[in-house]
């Protein structure tokens, strides 16, 4: 029997080990899965590689993962974000290292390491400072440099509703990079505001098929990021 | 936001609320649009009477629609400049690979940026100032001038200590190569042509003279006829 259901945001990041590749879904706090993420916090994993479009804002979410000092490595595209006030000191301090991408190459990137592609040709930062030392090809009368696939270990994602084969679909603009991570995450947790039996997800409206989910943690409230900051919170 | 001045003090040419209503006259009826942060963004408000655009936000909803009433917004429906907004009939979700498949893809009509720096060969930088202390940060930036047909810049003619921001040739990082169609400044609106800028129509009481001595590469008079069809109505046989 399939059921991917797991307990609690603890029992779901339990083996996150040190050193892995989490890709953490959302864009600024739209699809940001922070009960996952202060799951990890608490599990105490460090020396991470985090794979996400922004640094997090104030004290919690991503934002309090960086300032336990548990990541190495940021690969994302906007790291300096209003409220963003962690990253910074960390980056200036060669604590944590920035793979800067921009957001498209960011996206296809993790949908080409999802889908088995390991490199892909992309217009995208041809003469700029982030296409430097990239291979690049000409195709027809244009300049386009090569990109490699990213994938992870594991993937975080936050989704509206989640059946317990791991179906999904999400809420509105907290989509974004949620469907590719889910792709590119070996092993893809999911917290999810509402958790149903199989069927009762239209197989027309499932936006990630369950294939790509391994686990999946109903979180009926989740916390907004905005909110919690506007309140001055800090996790732990 | 002070107009610019000539030199006996005299205020000059367009205020940020007129540059965005200049380039809102630019954008054909059933474009697709994606409009970035500060200027751009006033777009918006001065479309003329008549025309329809749709909006794209590249964090992944096309029919982006103004911002919700106080207290109606969600946290989860917000645009690039992760502001809370609201969605249109007919809008649409979709992942990060989708919006920028549309973006690359050519399949969107139209952005307007703002700009540090724009070369008279149309190179952009508006993304980093290079410094050593600065957080590098690019988003979007460089995929939509990569992707999108045509890119039209917003920006003031000088920087705030009277540098020109229309130069020969960027000093700050670009953003992208030969990707500019157009500049509206405070003073001008400018085209990027092969031959460099060319002056399109200045601001009123500005002249080339002036614009000439506030930009940092040669500026061609207005052409007797437009070397492009700018405002060339949408076609419809789709």
């Amino acid at each position: 029997m399939i059921d991917k259901r797991v307990a609690s945001p603890a029992a779901a990041v339990a083996d996150i080990h040190d050193g892995a590749t989490v890709m953490i879904g959302g864009f600024g706090e739209a699809g940001s899965p922070i009960e996952l993420i202060h799951a990890l916090i608490d599990q105490e994993a460090r020396d991470l590689t985090v794979i996400s479009n922004n640094c997090g804002s104030g004290e919690v979410g991503l934002a309090a993962l960086l300032k336990a000092r548990r990541v190495a490595k940021m690969i994302c595209s906007f790291p300096r974000t209003a409220n963003s006030t962690v990253f910074p000191g960390l980056y200036r301090s060669g604590y944590t290292r920035l793979e800067l991408v921009p957001q498209g190459t960011l996206a296809e990137r993790i949908r080409a390491g999802g889908a088995g592609i390991p490199a892909f040709y992309t217009p995208t930062a041809v003469g700029t400072p982030l296409g430097e030392g990239k291979e690049h090809r000409r195709f027809g009368d244009r300049e386009y440099l090569m990109e490699h696939g990213l994938t992870a270990d594991f993937a975080l994602i936050k989704a509206r509703r989640a059946d317990s084969h791991g179906n999904l679909v999400y809420n509105r603009t907290a989509r974004n990079f949620g469907p590719l991570m889910a792709m590119a995450g070996r092993i893809t947790i999911v917290q999810a505001s509402d958790v149903v039996p199989p069927g009762d997800i239209d197989p027309e409206a499932v936006v990630t098929p369950g294939i790509f989910v391994d686990r999946v943690v109903h979180v009926p409230s989740p916390a907004h990021e905005s909110e919690l900051v506007a309140a001055g919170a800090s996790y732990p | 936001m002070t107009r610019a001045a000539s030199e006996t003090g005299q205020v000059l040419g367009w205020t940020r609320d007129e540059m965005a209503a200049r380039v809102a006259q630019d954008i054909p009826d059933g474009s697709y649009v994606n409009l970035g942060i500060g200027i751009p963004e006033l777009v918006a408000r001065f479309v003329p009477e008549g025309r329809e655009l749709i909006y794209h936000t590249e964090n992944g909803l096309l029919g982006m629609g103004p911002s919700p009433a106080p207290g109606r917004g969600d946290p989860e429906l917000i645009n690039a400049g992760k502001r809370q907004v609201t969605a249109i009939p007919g809008a649409s979700f979709f992942h990060q690979s989708d919006s920028f498949a549309m973006i690359r893809g050519g399949h969107l009509d139209l952005c307007v940026l703002g700009a540090m720096q724009v070369s008279q060969q149309g190179d952009l930088a508006n993304w980093s100032t290079g410094a050593d202390d600065d957080i590098p940060a690019v988003g979007g930036a460089m995929d939509l001038v990569a992707g999108v047909k045509r890119i039209f810049v917003v920006t003031q003619h000088c920087t705030r200590t009277g540098e020109p921001k229309l130069v020969e040739r960027c000093t700050y990082p670009l953003t992208g190569l030969r990707v500019v169609d157009r500049v509206y400044t405070d003073l001008a609106v400018i085209d990027i042509t092969p031959a460099g800028f060319r002056l399109v129509e200045p601001a009123p009481g500005v002249d080339l003279d002036l614009i000439r001595a506030r930009t940092g590469a040669p500026v061609l008079p207005v052409a007797p006829i437009p070397p492009i069809a700018l405002i060339a109505e949408r076609s419809t046989d789709a």
